[in-house]
């Protein structure tokens, strides 16, 4: 199976030059872009199967990219939000937009090819501090009416919990004593879960926790 | 009202400011009694004039009788209506004094008799201003509190409030004085000494508006200047406090930075440090080394082991909470573990992950070092493992430390609540 293709949006040109450097040899680079536009045009283009994105950029960032793009395109490609910032207001909003994932950028250029290829395998990925945002926002009781996408399932904890404590999806795999595929599956439930649920604190925890997080 | 209070006024006799005129004498007595005020007022006024034995009563009545403490006759007693009304009151009480006396015989000439009844109704006004103002302090902050919880009022509009009050009072201060002045004027008529006090007053009042009159402009302007200085000043102030942070932080970093330019872990180390601090400046949270909560003081001991070993430590923090003595041991354990990590864990980044919830609390610090065969621990690490679990122990909670090789070590601490 090929290599996944890449698109790298940034506004920072340094940023994106940086990673384009660690990503080259491990994965090909289909273009890069510096602005929501540009992005939306170059996703028309050159077709990536990932899409790196930066969350904050002038005029709405990596959300109204995602936002764009589903609106043009039957098969949008995946997207993985890449961000200097760890307020939770921006982390959810990215995910519930339709990122596939979200990893902060002291990742190392290894982590991050890995990160690309299981976006690109239709996997989730989450960050340990994504996986923290997620406990945090599923902490508590689930509002009335209860419905299953309000609430994780105690597996579901128990593999967030784990990936916030810097465990790989193969080391989880080995200590919950399941295979590797169901802790994607797991993880890809609680990505949903986290898109499609209507907890309130979804919404507007994150604003509150922008605050004193 | 309360029923409670009402039928206790009902059984002793008290006077009722709520519903009385003048002192509630006549309301407290038709209370006591059950029968209709408009009586007993009747009754006193038909006594005032067949000698003027009701209005002595009356007096006698208001001095003796304690009033009905209920909370409205206590929070109405400063309220502006009442106020003038007491004065009001007071005026004519003591203008039916006089004309008692005078009915009897005794007549003073009326350049003492006027000034006095606007004297004593000048004088009650301010008095009941400066005592309603005493009387306010206990009380106002149940009677003001309980809208305010009720209804949530912003900032704003409890200032306008409070200002409208300071209005009123200042206004009725104003009549009072007024009213006192005048009684001055309306004597100094009456006795013929007017004449010099007006030339007196017209000199003051001259000299007044001359001064005001040059005085003015200059009074004007330094007011505008003395509040452009202020906001000046302000300003000045926080681009101060602004620029002390950042010299103190961004400024001695970059310094650091350019000193150890050769060493990129060391550089590495001092950018993330810089960067936590950064955040949590910008957040608005303390800094770290004041931490009062669990996740700001893991995140100030996880920042201190990376300047020290120059190793990435990464914290996530699900739930927070107020740190106790137990807290605060399960923090230190905690940075006891990092160190270790940081230490042994070959330069892999350190992750830390804390959970706190209404049972329990839980503090998870992962390396991904060589691991070690629990069976042949150094004896230095021992001891560093022994001050965890040891302290661990001695505030109630357990560690486990679990480690296999190749995958890493990893600590858990857990402290749960106690019953």
């Amino acid at each position: 199976m090929s290599e996944p293709r890449v698109l790298i949006v940034d506004d920072h040109q340094l940023f994106r030059a940086g990673v384009r450097a660690e990503l080259e040899p491990l994965l090909q680079i289909a273009g890069e872009a510096s602005g929501v536009d540009e992005a939306v045009i170059a996703i028309q283009q050159h077709r990536p199967d990932v899409v790196l994105l930066d969350v904050h950029m002038p005029d709405g960032g990596g959300v109204e990219v995602i936002r764009r793009t589903a609106a043009q395109t039957e098969t949008p490609p995946c997207f993985l939000a890449l961000s200097v910032s760890d307020a939770a207001e921006d982390v959810i909003a990215v995910i519930r937009a339709g990122a596939r994932g979200y990893v902060t950028k002291n990742i190392s250029g290894e982590e991050l090819a890995e990160a690309v290829r299981r976006v690109h395998d239709g996997d989730a990925v989450f960050s340990p501090r994504l996986a923290g945002f997620v406990l945090d926002a599923f902490a508590g009781p689930a509002p009335q009416p209860q419905s299953e996408l309000d609430a994780l399932t105690a597996r579901e904890r128990e593999v967030l919990q784990h990936i916030a404590r810097g465990y790989m999806y193969k080391e989880i795999a080995l200590r919950l004593e399941i295979s590797p595929k169901t802790v994607e599956a797991h993880v890809s439930s609680v990505l949903r879960k986290l898109q499609l649920s209507s907890r309130h604190e979804l919404t507007r925890w994150a604003a509150e926790r922008g605050l004193d997080l | 009202m309360t029923t409670s209070s009402g039928s206790a006024s009902a059984q002793t006799l008290r006077r009722d400011r709520d519903a009385g005129w003048i002192g509630g004498v006549a309301a407290g007595i038709a209370r006591r009694f059950g029968i209709d005020p408009s009586l007993v007022r009747l009754a006193f006024v038909v006594a005032a004039a067949a000698g003027g034995f009701g209005l002595g009563a009356y007096l006698l009545a208001w001095i003796l009788i304690p009033s009905g403490e209920s909370a409205s006759a206590r929070s109405r007693l400063p309220t502006g209506r009442a106020a003038v009304e007491v004065a009001i009151g007071t005026g004519l009480l003591l203008l039916a004094a006089l004309l008692t006396f005078r009915e009897l015989g005794i007549w003073f000439s009326d350049a003492i008799v006027w000034p006095l009844v606007l004297i004593a109704s000048g004088g009650a006004l301010l008095w009941r201003q400066s005592l309603g103002g005493l009387a306010e302090l206990p009380s106002a902050p149940s009677a003001r509190e309980q809208p305010r919880a009720s209804t949530p009022r912003t900032a704003a509009e409890v200032a306008v409030a409070e200002s409208r009050r300071a209005a009123a009072a200042i206004s009725r201060t104003g009549i009072g004085i007024a009213l006192v002045i005048a009684a001055g004027f309306v004597f100094l008529q009456a006795t013929g000494a007017l004449g010099a006090a007006r030339d007196v007053l017209l000199a003051l009042v001259a000299t007044v508006v001359v001064l005001s009159v040059i005085f003015a402009p200059w009074v004007v302007r330094l007011v505008r200047s003395l509040t452009h200085e202020r906001t000046q000043r302000i300003r000045s102030q926080e681009r101060a406090e602004m620029a002390a942070h950042l010299h103190d932080s961004v400024l001695q970093t970059l310094a650091m930075v350019q000193r150890s330019a050769g060493d990129p872990n060391e550089v590495a180390a001092i950018a993330r440090r810089q960067e936590r601090e950064l955040r949590a400046w910008l957040a608005g949270r303390p800094a770290p080394g004041q931490a009062a909560r669990l996740a700001a003081a893991l995140e100030a001991a996880a920042a201190d082991v990376e300047e020290l070993y120059g190793v990435p430590v990464e914290v996530v923090v699900v739930g927070d909470r107020e740190l106790d003595g137990d807290h605060e041991a399960i923090v230190a354990a905690a940075r006891e573990a990092m160190t270790n990590a940081a230490k042994f864990g070959g330069g892999s980044t350190v992750d830390v992950y804390a959970e706190s919830g209404a049972e329990r609390t839980q503090v998870f610090v992962r390396d991904r070092g060589p691991g070690f065969d629990p069976a042949a621990v150094p004896g230095d690490r021992r001891g560093m493992r022994d001050s965890i679990v040891g302290r661990m122990q001695r505030h109630g909670g357990r560690a486990r430390v679990g480690s296999a090789p190749g995958g890493g070590t990893e600590v858990e601490l857990v402290l749960e609540k106690r019953q």
